[in-house]
């Protein structure tokens, strides 16, 4: 099967390396796996720059309410509510998303596997011109008249279904209608990745001996093609509302608001999961690397998975206890969010246990994948107090909540996105990374990120709600050390921002003149690194392709001297 | 724990406090149990000159148990929390307490709305009692209030009762409350409702017999007139 489906690949490649583009038209019109992962990488990060900056924009009012904000100016509400609600959107659906899935998945996929290319290489083209189209409608939403969509990036109706209750008329479609294609960009890209997957691998690679980073960009592609259908649906009736004057979301003409909640929150759930299974790949593989240790169970790493997907699907009304739902039905939601606790816990503790007997390397990828153990425990323990749905009437829609999904994001999106990136750079420029800049980087990051959002989980706890644009008008949230709390964040929130240029300078040195890094500078077992870095066009010369005779992780064997073993090397 | 910031002004404001503390226990010591095994293993197992990492495959049962105990104990953990978390609910959210008096409380772009029942004690009667940004009541009476919106999706937030419920235009929502202290506290609209969600508050009045009586009794007076 394998083998067939390796051979009608490389015929089709054939074809298209004499007719392929030629130029600059190589960069944006290719159908090269690795070229498009580039440009979803680029993309992404150009738009993480500008989500950043809206952070800082509105983290400045709230700190400094009526401040004009450098690089920005006064802060109307109105922009506050749209600046808010962009940041989410493109954090979430232009910057985790296309990073950790499509990014990497496009990028290491193929090389994990053997594979010379994607199956449907023209569909992933597609899938990133769409993709761009999407960002691009994005943009262009917060220039209209009216501004951007304020609604918060959960778009609740009638708020965001009706114009003359949000005054973005033209914003919210816009808004809408770039999620919306930026949804059908992901669904091609995750055909893409699951079709390969199940049949382009080397000769001899079993589904155990699939890198752990590709398995679970492969899962997180199967959850979001089943979690987005009924937002999809959802959207489509969002936009007739706004723009044809039907009533799905009208209590007066029979709609109900609360159905889009529904629908909303079925894929926004599994949604955390999309997102945080390509980071858990990628620091599992960071982690065996620099351990120089097998990682600890394997299987139970790949169910546990599995077990979080599934059990994903039945959690989602956790986000609407105080939202109208009937209330005994929060007391089934409550069980099965609790449970997910179980899955979750066990992915942390085969990654702590990895650790175990290992022989730990601090390279930058190494605390960047340490990074997001130690930083999204937290995160994933205060999801416990939202859970549990008698805590959750008091914390509901406070900055504790905000808090808590940023010890997860921020993990996933930022820190899983550097420790893959500073990972995988030898192998994407074949030149290494500058490492005391980046361990520079990597401090600068970190300590910054814990002070911006410890302080918000204490404004939480004291009951500060979110989407405010001003403090000053509540009289319980104005006190002076509150502010000094904001002020905390905030400035913490400056200097995160600023040590970034030194990871963009360490991109650029590095890649014009870091040290040549060869094949395998990390002496690891995946495919990826068997090839020459950067790989051709094709991965591997056409008739070497690799074939396959262990897992993935075999390092430190006591039956060898070396203390790894290529998957592709000869017993 | 979060009584030492805010104070707690309802019956129900002790024991949603109470879970939080209890999670907050709980999930404490995994996450400090977790988070200090992890340092020293990284300490532990650094690398070394010439010393070769142990090949584990996680399948050893002296390893295996490492994970599998801690597994079970987080289960039996999540147990309590659920067991407490839906006791506390029930009495917030599930049961309805008879009621001394029934108020409306009405969200719109972006103000609150109170209908307080007046001195006959019957809402929608003409002695009823309109106040904007105001909600006025007596300690230790149980109050039923209806949830109503007239535009978009808000949120009825007291924090001082630890009270949150979303108000859902074209249904109207009945909750309870009982205060328990005197005071003067924030009311929050805790859902974004457009451009006016910053500038929604509102203030609750807790004021006792003697004061409350004599606010309805000058209020209702005006109105009727």
């Amino acid at each position: 099967m394998a083998d067939t489906a390796v051979q009608v690949e490389h015929d089709h490649h054939g074809a298209d390396a004499h007719h392929g583009p030629t130029g600059i038209l190589k960069y944006i019109w290719s159908t090269d796996h690795k070229i498009i992962g580039m440009q979803y990488l680029f993309t992404g990060m150009f738009m993480a720059l500008i989500g950043g900056y809206m952070a800082y924009v509105f983290r400045m009012q709230l700190a400094f309410p009526g401040i004009s904000v450098p690089g920005f100016g006064q802060v109307s509400p109105g922009e506050y509510n749209s600046l808010i609600t962009n940041h989410g959107s493109i954090m979430i659906f232009w910057v985790a998303m296309p990073v950790l899935i499509a990014a990497f998945g496009n990028f290491l996929i193929p090389l994990m596997i053997g594979a010379d290319d994607m199956v449907f290489p023209r569909i992933n083209r597609l899938s990133y011109q769409i993709f761009l189209i999407s960002a691009l409608i994005l943009l262009a939403s917060l220039f209209v008249e009216g501004g951007g969509f304020g609604g918060a990036w959960t778009s609740y109706p009638p708020l965001s279904a009706v114009a003359e209750y949000n005054l973005t008329n033209l914003g919210s479609t816009l808004w809408l209608t770039a999620v919306a294609l930026e949804f059908v960009a992901f669904l091609l890209g995750g055909i893409n990745f699951i079709v390969t997957l199940m049949n382009s691998r080397a000769p001899g690679m079993k589904a155990y001996d699939i890198p752990l980073t590709a398995w679970m960009i492969v899962i997180a592609s199967v959850l979001f093609m089943l979690s987005v259908g009924p937002l999809m649906a959802g959207a489509v009736m969002l936009l007739f509302d706004q723009t044809l004057g039907t009533g799905f979301y009208d209590p007066a003409r029979g709609g109900d608001p609360i159905l889009w909640q529904h629908l909303f929150w079925f894929f926004g759930h599994p949604e955390v999961y999309v997102v945080l299974l390509p980071a858990i790949g990628f620091v599992i593989d960071i982690t065996a690397t620099f351990a120089r240790k097998k990682v600890f169970g394997y299987k139970i790493m790949l169910y546990t998975a599995v077990a979080t997907a599934v059990l994903s699907f039945f959690v989602w009304a956790h986000h609407q206890f105080v939202a109208g739902i009937d209330p005994r039905m929060a007391n089934v939601f409550t069980i099965t969010t609790l449970l997910i606790s179980v899955p979750i816990a066990e992915l942390l503790f085969v990654m702590i246990a990895t650790l175990y007997g290992g022989s730990i390397r601090l390279t930058t990828p190494m605390l960047w994948a340490l990074g997001f153990i130690s930083t999204f425990l937290l995160g994933g323990v205060t999801g416990i107090f939202l859970g549990a749905s008698g805590a959750d009437i008091y914390l509901h829609d406070t900055y504790f909540v905000l808090a808590h999904f940023h010890y997860t994001f921020f993990p996933i999106a930022i820190i899983g996105t550097f420790a893959a990136f500073t990972y995988w750079f030898p192998k994407m420029f074949g030149r290494m990374m500058d490492e005391r800049l980046g361990k520079i980087h990597f401090w600068g990051t970190i300590i910054p990120f814990n002070t911006i959002f410890i302080p918000l989980f204490m404004l939480g706890g004291i009951g500060q709600h979110r989407r405010i644009y001003n403090f000053e008008h509540f009289p319980d949230l104005a006190e002076p050390w509150m502010f000094t709390l904001r002020q905390i964040a905030t400035i913490s929130l400056v200097i995160m921002l600023l040590f970034q240029l030194v990871f963009f300078y360490n991109v650029i040195k590095s890649w014009i003149s870091g040290k040549k890094s060869g094949d395998n500078p990390w002496k690891a077992n995946t495919l990826e690194w068997t090839t020459v870095s950067p790989p051709p066009h094709g991965n591997w010369p056409p008739d070497e392709l690799p074939k396959v005779y262990r897992g993935p992780y075999e390092y430190s064997h006591p039956d060898r001297e070396e203390d790894y073993w290529p998957q592709n090397e000869p017993a | 724990m979060i009584e030492r910031f805010l104070v707690q002004a309802s019956t129900y404001a002790g024991s949603i406090d109470g879970i939080i503390t209890l999670v907050f226990v709980l999930v404490g010591f995994w996450f400090l149990a977790a988070e200090g095994i992890f340092f020293w293993l990284i300490w532990k197992f650094r690398a070394r000159p010439g010393e070769k990492s142990q090949y584990l495959t996680g399948k050893e049962k002296h390893v295996k148990r490492w994970v599998t105990i801690p597994h079970a104990l987080v289960l039996v953990c999540d147990v309590f929390i659920i067991i407490g978390s839906v006791r506390v609910w029930y009495d917030v959210k599930q049961r309805l307490p008879e009621a001394d008096t029934t108020i409306r409380v009405i969200g719109q772009q972006w103000a609150w709305t109170f209908q307080h029942p007046g001195p006959d004690n019957t809402l929608d009667t003409a002695d009823d009692i309109f106040t904007v940004e105001d909600l006025h009541v007596e300690v230790e009476k149980t109050y039923h209030f209806r949830l109503e919106s007239r535009d978009v999706v808000h949120s009825f937030s007291v924090p001082v009762f630890r009270l949150k419920q979303d108000a859902v235009p074209g249904r109207s929502i009945t909750g309870w409350f009982r205060p328990t202290e005197t005071g003067e506290h924030d009311v929050q609209c805790a859902e974004i409702c457009g451009i006016g969600h910053g500038i929604m508050f509102a203030r609750i009045h807790i004021e006792d017999a003697d004061t409350h009586a004599q606010w309805i009794a000058e209020n209702s007076n005006s109105a009727a007139q």
